[in-house]
Order: C-alpha cells, then sequence, then structure tokens
C-alpha cells in the first residue's frame, strides 16, 4: 500500500485512541494525562502496523511483546486494546475502579494483552532485556518493545539495563524513548537534566533514531529502521510534547497527573473529535 | 524422607560445589533452565556451568537490579531462571525489583544469596546479611529458603525447577556441618524434627542447625530433654508444626544467623502468638551490624553458638 495513505490511515487510528483515552479518563476526572498523550502517535504504530498480535490469543507465545516501562500511560494502550478487541471497549469503564482490571499502572495479571507488570519507573528495560533473550534462546522470531520515559530515565537501572542489551546484541529489542522533556516536578532540564539522549544511547552503543514523535510518517520511518536494523539494539528517540492533544493539559507544566472538571475535558475532547474527523477528512481526499 | 548423618563434622562437598553440580545436573535435561550473576561467577562456584552451558548461563556485570528484571523477562519466556548475588546484593539493594518485576508481575524467579550473616566473613559488615530475609519477608507469596548442608540444598535446587514463584535461598557458599545422609528429601514449607524431646524446642536455621544438635546434647547431660527442629522454610512458615511443639514442650528457642527482628525468631514468635502462645528465647543478632572477623571470631562476637542456646533454653523453660 501507498505509505502516504497508510500513513493517513494511522493518523486517524491516533487521533481515535486520543479519543478514546481521554473519554476514558473522562469517565474519573483525574489521571497521569500528559504522558499518555505523548505516546499517542507511537503506540497508534505499534498497534496500527508494527507489532505482531493477535487479540483472541493475548498470550500467543510467538506475539511481539510491548513493556510500557512508564506504566502510568497505561490508559492509552487500554484504550488501543479495546479497539483492537482484546477487551470490549465497555471495560475502559473500569479504570482505576477497586476490583477493575484496568489498573492506573500497567499489569500483567489484570489486563488482557499487557506483557508486563510496571510502575515503578527505570525497571521495565530490565525485563524487556530478558524477554528479548528468552526469545531468542528459544528461536521466535518476535521483536519486544519497551517505552521508557525520559523523566524515568534518572533511574540508573536503565543505564544497567542499556548495557545489557547491548552487551548481548538484542537486535529483537527496540526501546521506544518518549522525550517530552517534562517530569513530574517540572521540566526535565530543572530537575535533572539530561543532556542529549540519543547521544547518552550511541555511546551505549546502541543505533539510534531520532524523531518527532507527532510526526507519522517520520515516526513511521524511525520504526522501520529500528526493526531492520539487525546488529544489536535500537532505540527511537521520538521528540514529543507532555500533554499533546488535551487541550487543558498541553503547554502547561503540572501535567504530570491531572484532577479537570468535565467541561475541561467536554471542551479537549470537542477539539480532539474535530481533529480525528480532519484525520479522516484527509483520509478520504 | 530425610536421615540424619549419626556423626556431626564439615560435609565433603562444598556448598557452592553442590549447588553447581545440581544445576548442571537439571541443565542436562532441561533447556529452560538459565543461570544468571552479577560478577561473582568465581565465588558462587558457577565456573563449571558457565563452561559447559555458555548459551544458558548470562553475566550481567556488577547490576544486581537488573539482573533481577532480566530473570523475571526471562520467566515470561518459559525460562526458569536462577540468579545468584552475595545475599545483601541479592535482597535488600534489588529489594525493589524482586518485588514488583518479579513478585507483584507473578513471574517465576529462584534468588540465591550467598555468604549468610558471619559466613560472609572477611567481607565484613556492608556484605553480612543480618537483614536478608527480614527485607523480603513482607512480600506477598515469595517463598524464603535456608537449607543447612550440601544435601539440603542440592534436593531444594532440584525442586524449585518444578516450582512456580518467587524463591530467595540463603547459602552458605563454603563447608557446612553435614546434617543429612545423601538422598535425603525436604519439603518446602515443613520443618524436620531432627531430634525428639519434651522440655523445649529448638527451632534453628542454617549454620545454626548443628549448633541447635550440639546443645541438645548438652541439655541431656543435664537432664534436659530438648527437642530440634530444622526450619529451612522461614516463609511460609510451619505453623502446624510450631503450634505442636509449643503444646508438646511448652518453651521455645530459635537459633538463626539473622538478626532476630523480622527474621526467624520473629516469624516463629508470630506463629506462636497466633497458636499455642508459650515462652520463646530468641538466638541470633540483636540488632546489631556486620563486621569483619574470621567466622569463629564473629560466632562469639555475637554468640551464634550452642552455649547461647543451652542458656536460653534453659531461660525458656524457667519461665514457662
Amino acid at each position: 500500500m501507498n505509505k502516504s495513505i497508510r500513513c493517513k490511515e494511522l493518523r486517524v487510528f491516533a487521533e481515535e485512541i486520543r479519543v478514546k483515552t481521554l473519554t476514558t479518563f473522562g469517565h474519573i476526572g483525574f489521571g497521569h494525562i500528559g504522558g499518555a498523550m505523548s505516546i499517542v502517535e507511537a503506540v497508534s504504530l505499534l498497534y496500527g502496523e508494527f507489532m505482531r498480535y493477535d487479540p483472541k490469543r493475548p498470550n500467543w507465545p510467538d506475539r511481539d511483546k510491548l513493556v510500557i516501562s512508564k506504566g502510568h500511560a497505561g490508559p492509552t494502550v487500554y484504550a488501543t486494546l479495546a479497539i483492537k478487541g482484546f477487551f470490549p471497549e465497555s471495560m475502559l469503564r473500569e479504570l482505576n475502579q477497586g476490583g477493575g482490571r484496568l489498573p492506573s499502572h500497567t499489569d500483567r495479571n489484570k489486563t488482557p494483552g499487557i506483557d508486563m507488570t510496571t510502575g515503578s519507573l527505570g525497571q521495565g528495560i530490565s525485563s524487556a532485556c530478558g524477554i528479548a533473550l528468552g526469545d531468542r534462546m528459544d528461536g521466535r522470531n518476535s521483536t519486544t518493545w519497551v517505552i521508557i520515559g525520559d523523566g524515568e530515565l534518572d533511574e540508573g537501572q536503565n543505564w544497567e539495563g542499556f548495557l545489557f542489551a547491548h552487551q548481548y546484541k538484542l537486535s529483537n529489542l527496540i526501546a521506544i524513548i518518549d522525550v517530552n522533556g517534562q517530569q513530574l516536578d517540572g521540566y526535565t532540564s530543572d530537575v535533572m537534566d539530561l543532556g542529549d539522549v540519543g547521544q547518552k544511547l550511541s555511546a551505549f552503543g546502541w543505533k539510534v533514531y531520532e524523531c518527532d514523535g507527532h510526526n507519522i510518517p517520520a515516526l513511521y520511518q524511525a520504526f522501520s529502521d529500528a526493526k531492520e536494523y539487525a546488529d544489536g539494539p535500537a532505540a527511537v528517540v521520538m521528540h514529543t510534547r507532555k500533554g499533546n492533544g488535551c487541550s487543558f493539559a498541553e503547554g502547561i507544566v503540572s501535567n504530570h497527573h491531572i484532577n479537570f472538571k468535565p467541561e475541561q475535558m467536554e471542551e479537549a475532547l470537542a477539539k480532539a473529535e474535530a481533529v480525528l474527523e480532519e484525520a479522516r477528512a484527509a483520509l478520504r481526499k | 524422607m530425610f536421615k540424619l548423618k549419626s556423626t556431626l563434622q564439615n560435609s565433603e562437598t562444598l556448598m557452592r560445589d553442590a549447588y553447581c553440580s545440581t544445576l548442571m545436573e537439571l541443565a542436562e535435561t532441561r533447556g529452560d533452565i538459565v543461570v544468571l550473576d552479577a560478577d561473582l561467577v568465581s565465588s558462587s562456584g558457577m565456573k563449571p556451568f558457565f563452561k559447559a552451558y555458555p548459551d544458558r548461563a548470562i553475566q550481567c556485570g556488577i547490576s544486581e537490579a537488573n539482573m533481577i528484571g532480566v530473570a523475571a523477562g526471562l520467566s515470561l519466556t518459559g525460562k526458569v531462571p536462577y540468579c545468584h548475588s552475595f545475599g545483601p546484593f541479592a535482597s535488600r539493594r534489588v529489594c525493589d525489583q524482586i518485588f514488583i518485576s518479579a513478585a507483584y508481575a507473578k513471574l517465576n524467579v529462584r534468588i540465591t544469596g550467598s555468604d549468610p550473616g558471619v559466613t560472609a566473613a572477611y567481607n565484613g559488615g556492608t556484605h553480612m546479611p543480618f537483614e536478608d530475609m527480614a527485607v523480603l519477608r513482607a512480600i506477598p507469596e515469595i517463598t524464603l529458603l535456608e537449607p543447612c548442608d550440601p544435601v539440603a540444598l542440592a534436593d531444594i535446587t532440584r525442586q524449585l525447577a518444578d516450582t512456580y514463584g518467587v524463591y530467595y535461598t540463603r547459602m552458605a557458599r563454603k563447608n557446612a556441618v553435614g546434617i543429612y545422609e545423601p538422598g535425603s528429601t525436604f519439603e518446602i514449607g515443613k520443618g524436620n524434627v531432627l531430634r525428639n524431646g519434651t522440655d523445649v524446642t529448638i527451632i534453628a536455621s542454617g549454620i545454626m542447625v548443628a549448633e541447635a544438635l550440639e546443645a541438645a546434647s548438652a541439655l541431656a547431660l543435664e537432664g534436659v530433654s530438648a527437642r530440634v527442629v530444622d526450619m529451612f522454610t522461614w516463609k511460609p512458615i510451619d505453623t502446624e508444626l510450631i503450634a505442636r511443639c509449643g503444646e508438646e514442650t511448652g518453651a521455645l528457642v530459635t537459633a538463626e544467623n539473622h538478626n532476630i527482628y523480622g527474621g526467624l525468631g520473629s516469624a516463629v514468635a508470630e506463629t506462636a502468638a497466633k497458636t499455642v502462645p508459650v515462652p520463646i528465647e530468641m538466638v541470633g543478632t540483636d540488632d546489631r551490624f556486620g563486621q569483619v572477623g574470621t567466622e569463629a571470631f564473629l560466632r562469639a562476637e555475637y554468640r551464634l553458638n550452642a552455649a547461647h542456646i543451652v542458656e536460653s533454653a534453659k531461660r525458656a523453660i524457667e519461665r514457662k
């Protein structure tokens, strides 16, 4: 298929995920909206194009695996899993409900389609390394993807994992680094300056592809290149905006976890739905 | 079923050699067995395994946190990982990784922490875990083990290949007093009554099992009948046996190469309080840090010996 049309379709899918994620947050009036919004396009590409999976067999051994190391961004993936049929969309109402199956942070034992339990930041890279290594040992042609936040890179365990992935040449491992430039207490440059994340990963022996994480064609190219790279682990360092596409979350400093009023969400949803309609119109052209 | 050796002396096999040979034996028939270490392969005695099975032996470098996460990930793909580091670095340093990536995630990870307590000897206070079991005991569903000799260690290591969950095994690396005859088998979660008695029960673990047997012999000379239990599983603790010993002997002494706070003494006391409350005395380190020294010096320094058990047993009996 023509790549330009495919990217337009993926834009529609991304906006569907955004609307569905915001709707899900809307049921409870609070949540980790900032970091959920910055990964929408990346997740749309994973489930719309790049990952191998079967919603009817969430534990299929030969599937690609996704570790959401920034586990608080789970709601974006929950919305995506619902759209893709891992569970009924009505289940999205269970977000953060006592006894529910959609906890604030991703949990492999609660949610069909969630491959790993995360939430204590910095741990996802290590389990992703183990999954990639185990798949390789058994000759499974699966890719393990891990989404890591930039603020999360403050945790030293990430850098242990980066060394390990390089040492074992885990070419079936792809890290998506969400460089949205913000963390809970403010801008990463103020809280704990990470410097040039791409350069640091290169220095750790990773193949690095940098791009705008909201630009679907650019992200598509980066994911394709990362999948193709066969000499070791690859990282897509994607530059994003925390809260992207959510009118009351975007562009403010304190957007990690937000309590919002129903009318704020109504406005944000109206805007996001308009963007979705635009994307659909662009596809029809 | 187990059979006791007739005399107490150092076993011919080192603990670490029993560990390595058991894992090699398992790996021969089981492709899912994988071994991880954090730059302590030479210390853990696992060099032969790394040589024989290079594709299933994973050197993680000095990064224990990553090692636990990698093991969790490997188990997610069906592997059966055994990780090793020195006790403090396999427990307190990686508590959150064990908690979240392994236990809370309900994955399948075995962790061996070597050089428990005073057996860390010259490595001193930084390397001398009197707290590893306490740190991990609050993690739901974890199993905590301390086999006392190479026979027990080998049998438990073998059993762990067919279990599912998170298991931490304290392992002295070098010599251990041989307690069990080869071929003895062990039931995880059940204590072994090594000697019968009616006046007091000594509940011991690890290096303190031999001390407990010696104490029981000394007590017998003084007309005191002491029962001895090898409580090699600290969690889940054998509630039924503790209650029965409380009922039948009316007094308990715990003996551990570990802080009495949060360890075996605490586990036994909690159980006794809920079942058959009887006087309990605890032999172990009493909220102190480790230090350098020979194992003999340290055993004397922290009073981890038969004499202290004898004294404690008499005190427990007096308190009935």
